[in-house]
């Protein structure tokens, strides 16, 4: 059976992790590269790593970071942020990533979906989505959670999936950093409408809720958090035994 | 040193960082020459076996990598690489492979339940066929490596070295002889996979 996957997110800013780490035995605790092995030899799954440069600089030092985590870290990698055409897709596979996430650039080009999924196939093609509820409906937002697109994030999940996106990740804006649980009403919407992986983001403060998550929404495959685990109140190891004594199938390392 | 067999399909850039961090010296290339030279070939591969066979019969090295197996040089291919060495796919249709080890390969849609998601993604435990292969020694059964595939490989019972559980039992590495193929990528499966690969780059 395939496992349950913990995912640790790195948001990157001119070749630095952003939001800071508090890790006992890390000096530098803003290396992409160092926490990225970190994070590989304590049992993460997968990474994902977030450009949120907006220079062409910073674009660069992206890549070259990029390079040398996928040089020294033998886990499948996800890369966000910044992605707007084929062009930067073929840039971050040709670093060594595995999979590439698009939010906003396929807002703006809804088609970017399926022509990456025709070159480089479904499973390249994470639509990561930023939603929150807006008079009862479950809204699509831009710009990291800042516009309101109008967009009915379930037809755009929908849509996305039907153009070869094949994963979500979903970020739910209400729960974002509030600690307080992942947004469970939202997932179970999601789960129930596509077949692909759905990846959980926003709202994790601790163990407790990954295993109300994977008990409750047996359809999620995977949870994804940057904080609680960069500042260490979830450790990757203890997170995972808890998970497995709770019945949750998972890898062990 | 090892050569990675590169035909124009998937990203080679791992599978080269991880032999180098296991010490391996390994080059890409698509020189006939260099596959002759080697002494031992990595056949890699991703997306769809068609095109994937056509581009390696473009080459030439299709020629090249089974003369090359025949005459006893150690051959790992990796998922669709993997694929590859069986005598046939009937991946839209029907097409022939290097026929190194006999068997077909199926799509896996008709034979898992249709709760599970297909494609098959993620990190699955190896189920080892006894006595165990010498390319697990370093590994031990239940350790997960990490899948993408839609289609495997089946009628090959006697070349099993590992299954995965997913619904049904899928085949996840096959043997025959010099000749070993990995459905899942050890390039990506972490330290198990690593541990794989060395095994690999053992064998003589």
């Amino acid at each position: 059976m395939i496992t349950k996957r913990i995912i640790p997110c790195l948001d990157v800013k001119d070749g630095r992790v952003v939001k800071g780490v508090n890790f006992l035995g890390l000096n530098d605790v803003s290396d992409p590269v160092k926490l990225g092995q970190y994070y590989s030899d304590n049992g993460a799954d997968e990474l994902v790593f977030y450009d949120i440069t907006a220079s062409a600089e910073g674009r660069g030092l992206f890549t070259d970071i990029l390079t040398r985590v996928a040089e020294t870290i033998f886990i499948p990698l996800t890369v966000g942020g910044g992605i707007n055409t084929l062009d930067d897709f073929d840039r971050v596979l040709k670093c060594g990533a595995d999979k590439v996430s698009v939010n906003s650039g396929a807002i703006r080009n809804p088609a970017l979906i399926g022509e990456a999924a025709k070159r480089y196939g479904d499973q390249c093609v994470v639509l990561s989505v930023d939603v929150k509820r807006v008079n009862g409906q479950f809204r699509v937002f831009a710009k990291g959670g800042r516009e309101d697109t109008g967009l009915d994030a379930l037809e755009w999940i929908k849509r996305g999936v039907d153009n070869g996106a094949g994963e979500i990740v979903l970020n739910s804006i209400d729960t974002d950093g509030v600690k307080q649980g992942f947004d469970l009403p939202m997932l179970a919407a999601v789960c129930e409408l596509v077949s692909v992986p759905v990846i959980a983001s926003g709202g994790a403060g601790g163990v407790q809720d990954f295993v109300t998550l994977f008990t409750t929404l047996p359809k999620v495959d995977a949870g994804l958090a940057a904080s609680i685990f960069h500042f260490g109140e979830v450790q990757i190891p203890g997170l995972k035994q808890a998970l497995h004594e709770a019945g949750i199938p998972m890898r062990r390392i | 040193m090892i050569a990675i067999v590169d035909y124009g399909v998937g990203n080679l850039f791992s599978l080269k960082s991880s032999l180098s961090m296991i010490g391996a010296d390994a080059i890409i290339t698509r020189n006939a020459d260099d596959l002759r030279a080697a002494n031992k070939i990595i056949l890699p591969g991703v997306g769809a076996f068609e095109d994937a066979a056509k581009k390696l019969r473009a080459t030439g090295l299709d020629m090249v990598v089974i003369e090359q197996a025949k005459a006893g040089k150690p051959l790992l291919g990796i998922c669709l690489g993997m694929q590859m060495l069986f005598d046939r796919s009937f991946e839209y249709g029907e097409h022939q492979g290097l026929g190194l080890i006999a068997g077909d390969v199926i799509d896996m849609r008709p034979q898992v339940p249709a709760n599970l998601k297909v494609p098959h993604i993620g990190w699955n435990a190896l189920k080892l066929t006894k006595p165990v292969h010498p390319l697990f020694r370093y590994i031990k059964e239940g350790d997960c490596v990490y899948f993408v595939h839609s289609f495997y490989a089946a009628n090959c019972e006697k070349a099993t070295i590992a299954t995965a559980e997913y619904g049904t039992s899928l085949t996840a590495a096959v043997a025959s002889g010099n000749v070993v193929g990995c459905q899942f990528h050890p390039e990506k499966s972490g330290k198990v996979g690593l541990n794989i690969l060395r095994a690999f780059c053992e064998q003589t």
